[in-house]
């Protein structure tokens, strides 16, 4: 992490806080990101939230970075409206881990971590509803892994309806 | 004698026999393309409404990473098709913010104009089909005579009324075609007048007044929580806009107002919108009187297309051509999340490079479904009759929720 970003705000405070939940940070684009430990993501987005004035959670989403392991990141974007700032969380996740959800931070974290379920198999524990939001009930891909084909996988329809 | 059919709900037995479970949707012509919403009654209350998405979901995101940067600009327009400009402009900020390339005065302020006149297009669908919903019909008569006339305008410029894919990486796609002035002027000058009309027919519309005002309330502190942005914020009072907020594409040299009201309710979100659109007339009015001459492309052979002309009469030219078409452009490795005002709210393009001439990642952070998310909470506790006034009020687009 350059000098410049430990100093921004709100890193300096975050790192006063508890050093051990960011582990990295940089800033490009005049865009400020830290990379959280994903076991203290839920902590770090209530302090956030609650002291550092970031009201607005503006989207969750995930990048795979398959065949690198650990292979997912789970982006948050969280935006303090009265500073005008945006920041982004990233938790690095490999396949067979899951995170927290924030849904108790910010009651609109839920279709977003519905949709990141839906389409990576992100698992956040003790979200209140986890189901897919976009594709059918019985589906059972995720879709927006990088190892799932653009084309999709052929389906034949008399098979499955055949008992 | 059989006991004859009951409607085509069910009643659910047991403990609360009142409880009936109605479905509306995926086919009802108030849900705005194809929302299912399934909603549980106590007599005419909702106690419980669950909105069902994804009906329309075709996978743009997956589809944006198998294609050349400059390819994915078709695929942005059929996200939001009522705003495609909006999310043209998004996407090409994002791309040229990665590439840090400077876009020529004369072609952000044609998006910008652009850009308005797609707000004005988008509103006046909302409001045409929002009063019919509720029962106004001859609002939407009036609104779609004046979108006619903008869809006549986007004809001109790019070909296309509705997936106009007018905006480059880099620039626009042509530049302003003959008669584009006139054509805007014309359509400008009247067009405040026109907003006139649709406010004589409702702002002080007894019936209009009961059927929107204290209709569908969820207080400001509830709605950032739950993620909403663009006119249902304003309309609970909060007047944060990212026109003003994080200017891009040249906003700051222009002169408008955020409108806000602190109702927040389907009568406030009625007037900040019609406010909005008067609010764009201006803008479009400045970037009128004063576009700016000179090149509407950047200078950047590689990334741009050459000139047409150059590319029949040059070698160089055509070796440009060839490469870019077939290869594409690389893209410094790196992220971005670009944000603009779209007409239903915050619109964000989340790009992430891996180096090479394809986005490694995708990610549209679009307004309709976050906004959405709020409608249980505007619907449970009200009446049923008052559910299609909430989800007017709204004013998604079914295309920009599932992508």
């Amino acid at each position: 992490m350059s000098p410049e970003t430990q100093q921004s705000f709100p890193v300096a405070e975050l790192l006063a806080w508890d050093p051990e939940a960011v582990f990295d940070g940089k800033l490009d684009y005049g865009e400020l990101t830290l990379w959280i430990v994903p076991a203290r993501i839920l902590p770090v987005c209530e302090r956030l939230k609650q002291e550092h004035g970031f009201r607005r959670l503006s989207s969750i989403t995930a990048v795979d970075w398959w065949p690198v392991e650990p292979r997912f990141e789970v982006v948050y974007h969280l935006h303090n409206l009265e500073r005008g700032q945006r920041l982004r969380l990233k938790c690095r996740l490999r396949a067979d881990e899951s995170i927290d959800s924030v849904t108790s931070v910010w009651r609109g974290a839920d279709w977003y971590e519905r949709e990141v379920f839906d389409m990576f198999g992100i698992h956040f524990r003790n979200h209140p509803d986890l189901r897919r939001i976009l594709l059918p009930e019985d589906w059972t891909e995720h879709p927006l892994r990088k190892d799932f084909p653009v084309h999709g996988r052929r389906y034949d329809y008399a098979e499955a309806d055949r008992p | 004698m059989s006991a004859p059919a009951g409607p085509q709900t069910t009643a659910q037995a047991g403990a609360e026999p009142r409880r009936l479970t109605l479905n509306m949707g995926p086919q009802h012509p108030s849900t705005h393309g194809v929302l299912r919403l399934v909603l549980e009654l106590d007599g005419e209350t909702v106690v419980r409404a669950q909105p069902e998405i994804g009906f329309l979901h075709t996978g743009i995101e997956k589809q944006c990473e198998q294609r050349f940067y400059h390819q994915v600009v078709p695929l942005t327009d059929r996200a939001d098709y009522l705003a495609p400009l909006s999310n043209n402009l998004c996407y090409c900020l994002a791309v040229e913010k990665l590439l840090g390339l400077q876009v020529p005065p004369r072609a952000q302020w044609m998006r910008v104009m652009l850009a308005e006149l797609t707000r004005l297009n988008s509103h006046l669908v909302w409001l045409g089909t929002h009063a019919l919903d509720i029962g106004a019909m001859s609002v939407f008569l009036y609104c779609f005579r004046e979108r006619e006339d903008i869809l006549r305008i986007f004809e001109l410029f790019s070909g296309q009324r509705m997936m106009t894919s007018y905006f480059r990486i880099g620039g626009l796609a042509l530049d302003a075609p003959r008669g584009w002035h006139q054509a805007v002027r014309r359509f400008i000058e009247g067009f405040p007048s026109k907003v006139d009309e649709y406010e004589d027919l409702l702002t002080r519309n007894p019936i209009w007044l009961r059927r929107t005002q204290g209709i569908g309330y969820v207080p400001l502190e509830e709605l950032l929580e739950l993620g909403v942005s663009g006119p249902m914020v304003r309309a609970a009072g909060l007047a944060w806009d990212i026109r003003k907020a994080e200017p891009y594409s040249g906003y700051e040299q222009f002169d408008f107002e955020v409108p806000t009201r602190t109702a927040g309710d389907v009568y406030a979100r009625y007037q900040v919108r019609l406010e909005e659109m008067r609010q764009s007339a201006r803008i479009i009015k400045q970037a009128l009187e004063g576009m700016p001459s000179g090149p509407f492309l950047a200078d950047a052979p590689q990334v741009v297309l050459p000139p047409r002309e150059k590319m029949k009469t040059e070698m160089e030219a055509l070796i440009y051509h060839f490469k870019l078409v077939t290869e594409g452009f690389r893209v410094p490795p790196g992220e971005v999340y670009q944000a603009v005002e779209s007409p239903r709210g915050e619109l964000a393009y989340y790009v992430v490079s891996d180096g090479s001439s394809k986005p490694w990642r995708l990610y549209m952070r679009t307004p309709s479904f976050a906004n959405l998310q709020c409608l249980p909470r505007m619907l449970e506790g009200g009446l049923i009759a008052d559910v299609v006034a909430g989800l007017g009020s709204l004013d998604f687009v079914l295309g920009d929720v599932d992508r």
